[in-house]
């Protein structure tokens, strides 16, 4: 099928962000003491598990992040492609059931019915008021809808059984593997595995995968044929929504400290290194930036997006790319209010390394300025910078619902877990309640914030010399 | 002593001569006084004279940064941004950009902000520290290892599902307080009690964690292993040297957020009605009201920078090594 890229601005800068992890793979490969604390990284069990984790949700993010427009129907034979208008993803394209299978209104998880009532023909002409019957969840089973269950029972086993049969495969591929290298016998080599005697924490790797396994394969049988968490306002589904929601928790959790990055970086190592009156500059913009509450600086910089975007409406051509650009300004903003804490940091540690002989030497050595900077300085605050990206990134991704809620968030037409949040207030209240599209964002939040939680602090232990 | 405070106080000028700026100058980046009037007039059908009308009233008929049609000093106190700042350094506030007098607004929601979040400090304070010290009792223990692990469980949970969690589970199915209110006096207890406690939960994962780490590393020094030396039990020695020791950094933390504890909370406020400055700045960022939402920014510098001030001057008491000159 013909399609034509348009990737959107965060799209490019997730591809940098790619570009720039694969560059840093691999210079790190070839220098032993770089490669060491990582070393830690991947003997600790907790890290390999939610690393397990977060690749997952990394992945889905990534393919959501691959926009395009897709080719239509020809509808004559000038031979001219003409593409929708509609700028989809790649994930989009994946979950092309999810997508589609939009109801009128809200309905429960699993539920083949209608959440409301509501009046209905009859084939005799009476009006009844009843539950009606969804369109798509169960409209494989046609007439034999009250077998609903029994048929979801069947698809769960289905993908249970296939997940778990997925799993024993891949356990015995891995087990072959390191027993091929280990040079020891395939049941010797089980035996270590299942007892967790392998230097590398492969038993944790093993039972991560297979959990993710095992619901993804549940999940891949039933939702096609039903809604797994139901349908919101609208009638989207829910699982759809939430998976559709990484890609905005992931885009602020990381491109934020992208962008703050060369900012804290440049100005931390300069008010250290240079001290005097730039260090006095530098130290005055940050306790101005510190000093102003962020939500209100947040809030009132969101506000002044809002106010040039109803004045310049021509210059967006898609609800997708005007949502894209508040986002990217979003995460810019974000930046701007968190940076302060790192450049302290990198201050603290740079007026500390300033005075070591290393720089004292290079210095006598006739190096410059820039160099020295570079060379001597940036390497060895590089544990402080990838610490705090790994702890900011958790409170980033809550950040997000927050602001949702105080209405400065991303665009309400943008998935994401806080504007799904924010619309669950009047949902609860309903009688009966609508609990679904809360429960279903909250638990995700929760999956991903724990395991960059975890992971941050692996890597915490890991680089901080402190620690050691 | 008295000279330090002076001098912090003067240097406070310029940061807060800078955060006027830098929010002036957001504010005002695209959008106009035109624009504000016809948002406050309503959109359709706002005559020019309308317009002139709501921006003399308001103080918005000057140049915004510059105006070169004045003479002398005027050129910079004839605009808008001397107007509308200057007098905040005396913490005249004005009115907001609908009539009505900030001054007394935050007067009146200042004690309603206060009542939430003071106790909100206070019992967390006191719980987040017990917590953390029994954790550090624990050390390399089960409890412990239980203890780190609902932490950091609780502090990936989103403080919103607190929140809303709590409303449903106590306010809705147990019917044992209101969801959401407030009335003045003693009466204020029962419309407090949930808001406190889903303030100090929300807080618990993350501030224990912190105390616990410091906790700690303050038992790995020498003077704790001499402690334990001459004989003294554990007990002694966490509460009266250890607790003593620790309280430096955390101090850092607690001293500074003391002052903005009358900003109130932004979230809980407003979901749970009561009518602090939290919810006051809520609606004033949504009803795009430059006046407040400039008043309080303003106020939450000065508190910062006064909380700064603070810490400084609570470490000469707690560590008699500091001294500031």
């Amino acid at each position: 099928m013909m399609v034509q890229l348009t990737p959107l601005w965060t799209d490019w800068l997730i591809y940098a962000l790619c570009v720039i992890i694969a560059v840093y793979i691999g210079y790190t490969r070839s220098k032993p003491h770089l490669l060491a604390p990582w070393r830690k990284v991947v003997r600790n069990p907790t890290a390999v598990a939610s690393s397990v984790i977060l690749l997952v949700f990394a992945t889905i993010g990534l393919l959501d992040s691959i926009h395009f427009r897709e080719a239509l129907p020809q509808a004559d034979n000038s031979g001219k492609t003409v593409y929708s208008a509609e700028i989809i993803s790649a994930f989009d394209r994946l979950a092309k059931p999810l997508r589609d299978h939009v109801e009128k209104t809200y309905s429960a998880p699993l539920a083949v019915n209608l959440f409301a009532m509501e009046s209905v023909e009859q084939a005799d002409g009476r009006v009844a008021r009843l539950f009606p019957r969804l369109k798509y969840a169960g409209g494989h089973l046609g007439k034999d809808i009250d077998q609903s269950t029994q048929d979801q029972w069947r698809l769960f086993t289905k993908g249970a059984i296939s997940g778990a049969l997925l799993w024993v495969l891949l356990g015995f591929m891995l087990n072959a593997a390191l027993a091929t290298h280990a040079k020891v016998r395939f049941s010797q080599m089980a035996q270590r595995l299942w007892r967790g005697q392998t230097e590398l924490p492969w038993r944790t790797l093993l039972f991560t995968i297979g959990i993710v396994l095992w619901f993804g394969s549940i999940v891949w049988q039933l939702a096609p044929n039903y809604h797994l968490f139901g349908t919101d306002k609208v009638g989207l589904d829910v699982l759809y929504l939430t998976l559709k929601s990484i890609r905005t928790g992931l885009v602020i959790g990381i491109l934020t400290t992208l962008v703050m990055l060369p900012f804290a970086l440049l100005f931390g190592i300069m008010a250290g290194y240079f001290k005097g009156w730039i260090d006095d500059v530098i130290q005055y913009i940050y306790t101005v930036l510190n000093s102003i509450p962020s939500v209100l600086l947040i809030a009132a910089a969101v506000l002044m997006l809002q106010v040039y975007m109803d004045l310049n409406k021509d210059a967006f051509n898609s609800v997708v790319e005007r949502a894209d650009v508040r986002l990217l300004f979003l995460c810019l903003i974000l930046g701007v209010t968190s940076w302060t804490g790192l450049c302290r940091l990198l201050r603290a540690e740079t007026l500390k390394l300033r005075e070591f002989d290393y720089v004292q030497a290079a210095h006598a050595l006739g190096a410059s300025h820039w160099k020295i900077m570079t060379r001597h300085i940036v390497p060895n605050v590089m544990h402080i910078v990838l610490i705090t990206i790994t702890l900011e990134f958790s409170s980033l991704v809550l950040a997000e619902a927050v602001l949702a809620y105080v209405g400065v968030g991303v665009d309400p037409s943008m998935h994401s877990w806080g504007n799904m949040i924010n619309s669950a207030r009047l949902e609860l209240a309903r009688e009966p309640m609508v609990w679904w599209p809360l429960a279903a964002a909250f638990v995700f939040m929760f999956v991903l914030v724990l395991a960059a939680n975890l992971f941050a602090d692996a890597v915490r232990d890991a680089f901080d010399p402190r620690v050691q | 002593m008295i000279g330090y405070v002076l001098r912090r106080l003067l240097y406070a000028i310029p940061i807060l001569i800078g955060v006027n700026i830098l929010i002036f100058t957001l504010f005002f980046a695209v959008n106009t006084p035109d624009n504000m009037a016809r948002i406050h007039l309503g959109l359709k059908r706002v005559t020019p004279d309308a317009i002139a009308k709501w921006k003399h009233e308001h103080g918005y008929d000057k140049p915004l940064l510059f105006n070169a049609q004045a003479k002398g000093a005027g050129k910079i106190t004839e605009t808008i941004f001397f107007g509308k700042s200057v007098p905040m350094f005396a913490f005249q506030f004005g009115a907001a950009d609908d009539g009505r007098d900030i001054g007394h607004d935050i007067k009146t929601r200042m004690m309603p902000s206060l009542a939430l979040a003071a106790p909100v400090f206070l019992v967390g304070l006191l719980l987040y520290i017990t917590f953390a010290l029994t954790l550090a009792f624990f050390r390399a223990t089960y409890v412990d290892y239980a203890g780190v692990v609902l932490c950091v469980a609780m502090m990936s949970i989103s403080g919103l599902f607190y929140i809303i969690g709590g409303q449903f589970l106590i306010s809705k199915l147990l019917h044992l307080v209101p969801i959401s209110g407030y009335q003045y006096g003693t009466d204020a207890f029962k419309f407090l009690v949930l808001p406190v406690a889903i303030g100090v939960i929300g807080g618990m994962g993350g501030s224990s964690r912190w105390y616990r780490t410091i906790f700690l590393e303050e038992m790995n020094r020498d003077y704790v292993r001499t402690a334990r030396a001459k004989g003294l039990p554990e007990r002694i020695v966490l509460f009266r040297h250890v607790l003593k020791n620790a309280m430096i950094p955390i101090l850092t933390g607690v001293v500074v957020v003391i002052p903005t504890l009358f900003m109130g909370s932004l979230v809980s406020e407003s979901f749970f009605g009561i009518p602090g400055l939290g919810s006051y700045t809520i609606d004033a960022i949504r009803s795009q009201d430059f006046a407040i939402v400039h008043a309080m920014v303003f106020l939450g510098s000065v508190l910062y920078i006064l909380g700064l001030l603070l810490t400084d001057i609570s470490y000469t008491w707690v560590d008699p090594r500091v001294r500031l000159s």
